[in-house]
């Protein structure tokens, strides 16, 4: 009288719940038709696998993939300016090492005085100093020729008031002491030392200067990608959020759900990164080698002599790197304390 | 039929400790009212205590706030007055970490199942013990033995999206029973099932009850109730009803 409702399909081997003996020992069949004995079925032999260690938050979103894009193209940028700031260091480096290791002895005419021998006097002067390798003054003729591009050839310069020059080579790694050889140069009529240091200070305030810059755009790119996955990952919870509710209802604390979000975005991190960084290794390798095939070429020569040369070298190579690594550890830090975050903050 | 479930209650394995602690309520309401809002209140001054190992049904037409009541059970809600007590413990009082405890204590069965789509049977039935950070290892015989028992041991890599409704629901009875919970909440669990199966799946229950578990069934399935003489904590009108 109980089953008057709609002929049931099983009606013929279903048990009466409420038949059974005892059912501690009758095998549950559910849904497979005749009883059977409780047999453990060898359901894990020749199968797939059991565990993928698949990610419980899922990630094949389109959202996810467009984050990755994201973080490729911040780290590609990143690694650019980093790049750029790291050839223009290691250049002007070698500009001030060439630079420091010159000192110039310049000698105005006056009139009535014999300049040849205050030039021979002073370059003298200079080889007796400590520290310095050669001094060797320009001739006449060869300070006319320096003059050559601006006043043109075949001008007698006798007449005009040419300064002439004493080339001052230092012995590599010595610091001469230029106040002594200045006071001394002071007897000399019109005689003046120029140690470039004017020269190198302005290269190390330039290098300085692209350094810092450089260095805080990787800061700011480190910022954008911050900011960027703090809202990819509120994205991704509210995508997820029955999947964070049924973590929730199982169980999982929220420091569990937080590093399944994290791991999650470390492994997005790391590959937009890469991806990012990669590129940009390429992109430096390929300009090394154009500036290469240049510098045969006179303008390639100029283009050296100003920029110097486009290998980022190891110690680019390794920046590169650690901005790729820093981006992800970005990744996966933010996307950890949002998530915590938006946890505290839920009702449950 | 029904003196017959008295008898099988009888045979219940007495509890392992005699203990002041074996008696302590698993679910305690005093004075429980529950508004959304500002709205009027879905439950009101509920009372009522769920012992341990006892079975019982919760019904009452739709909407009358049985699946609210079972939320208040889980913790996903608050009362907005009254005292929940579950474990012993009162649920206003307790930290995030102490309501993780407690629902590791208990398994649910959703009315819609809340399966994860992405993950194989397998990893859906193991995830209660996989989020409290065992390894693999470590329980996949149990897991195995599991599915094998409710009849989907040869589904066991398949996705949700492709079982039929009887599958995901013994899929998701597996899932709440794998922790062996002190407390069972199941959500209309024969809601989408055939008759037949509607009964294969209350004797699983009845069973789980046997073996030490509190069940509580939500459902307004006359005919499955008219089964199993248990108690029935009939809601209407916001109030409750205990039929013993």
């Amino acid at each position: 009288m109980r089953r008057t409702h709609t002929p049931d399909p099983f009606e013929e081997d279903a048990l009466d719940p409420l038949d059974a003996s005892d059912p501690r020992q009758t095998p549950l069949d559910i849904g497979h038709g005749a009883p059977q004995a409780r047999v453990i079925e060898p359901s894990s032999v020749a199968t797939p696998a059991l565990t993928r260690d698949a990610p419980l938050v899922p990630v094949d979103s389109a959202a996810s993939r467009a984050l990755m894009a994201v973080i490729a193209i911040l780290t590609f940028l990143a690694a650019l300016c980093a790049g750029a700031a790291e050839i223009v260091a290691a250049n002007s480096s070698a500009w001030r090492a060439s630079v420091a290791r010159e000192a110039t002895i310049q000698i105005r005419p006056r009139a009535q005085i014999d300049i040849e021998a205050l030039v021979a006097q002073a370059a003298a002067l200079a080889r007796e100093t400590p520290g310095v390798a050669a001094a060797e003054p320009y001739s006449a003729e060869e300070s006319a020729q320096l003059l050559e591009p601006w006043l043109g050839a075949g001008l007698d310069l006798g007449e005009l008031p040419v300064p002439r020059l004493v080339v001052v080579r230092l012995e590599p790694g010595a610091d001469p002491d230029f106040t002594a050889l200045r006071a001394a140069l002071a007897d000399i009529p019109g005689a003046s030392l120029d140690d470039h240091g004017q020269w190198i200070a302005r290269l190390s305030a330039m290098a300085n200067t692209v350094v810092a810059v450089g260095v805080a755009l990787v800061v700011l790119v480190l910022v954008a990608a911050g900011l960027a996955v703090a809202f990819a990952t509120r994205g991704a919870m509210a995508g997820n959020r029955e999947i964070v509710e049924v973590l929730h209802y199982v169980g999982a604390d929220d420091g569990f759900i937080a590093r399944e979000f994290q791991n999650r975005f470390l492994r997005m991190g790391l590959k937009g990164a890469a991806i990012g960084g990669g590129l940009a290794v390429l992109l430096f390798a390929l300009f090394g080698r154009l500036s290469a095939s240049w510098r045969a070429s006179p303008a390639g020569d100029q283009i050296e002599a100003l920029f110097g040369g486009f290998e980022v070298g190891w110690r680019g190579a390794a920046v590169i790197v650690v901005i790729a690594l820093a981006v992800s550890g970005v990744t996966a830090i933010v996307s950890g304390l949002s998530v915590k975050r938006m946890l505290a903050g839920a009702s449950q | 039929m029904k003196d017959e479930f008295d008898d099988l209650d009888d045979d219940a394995p007495p509890p392992l400790l005699d203990t002041d602690a074996e008696d302590i309520p698993v679910v305690h309401f005093e004075n429980v009212g529950v508004r959304y809002g500002l709205g009027p209140e879905i439950l009101r001054d509920l009372t009522f205590s769920i012992g341990p190992r006892s079975f019982q049904f919760l019904t009452g037409p739709s909407g009358a706030g049985k699946t609210t009541l079972l939320r208040l059970m889980l913790m996903s809600i608050a009362p907005t007055r009254g005292l929940v007590t579950i474990f012993g413990e009162e649920v206003s009082r307790i930290d995030k970490e102490g309501l993780t405890g407690l629902r590791r204590r208990m398994g649910v069965v959703f009315q819609d199942f809340r399966l994860l789509d992405h993950l194989t049977l397998y990893e859906n039935v193991a995830l209660p013990l996989r989020v409290q950070g065992r390894e693999d290892a470590s329980y996949r015989a149990e897991v195995t033995e599991l599915l094998d028992w409710v009849g989907l041991g040869r589904r066991m890599h398949v996705m949700p999206p492709v079982l039929s409704g009887g599958e995901k629901q013994r899929a998701a009875i597996a899932r709440a029973l794998i922790t062996q919970p002190e407390l069972l909440l199941a959500d209309e669990p024969t809601g989408n099932v055939d008759p037949g199966l509607a009964r294969r799946l209350l004797r699983l229950f009845i069973e789980l009850n046997r073996l030490g578990t509190s069940v509580v069934i939500a459902t307004h399935d006359l005919t499955l109730m008219d089964l199993v003489d248990a108690r029935r904590l009939v809601l209407g009108d916001g109030h409750l009803l205990i039929d013993e």
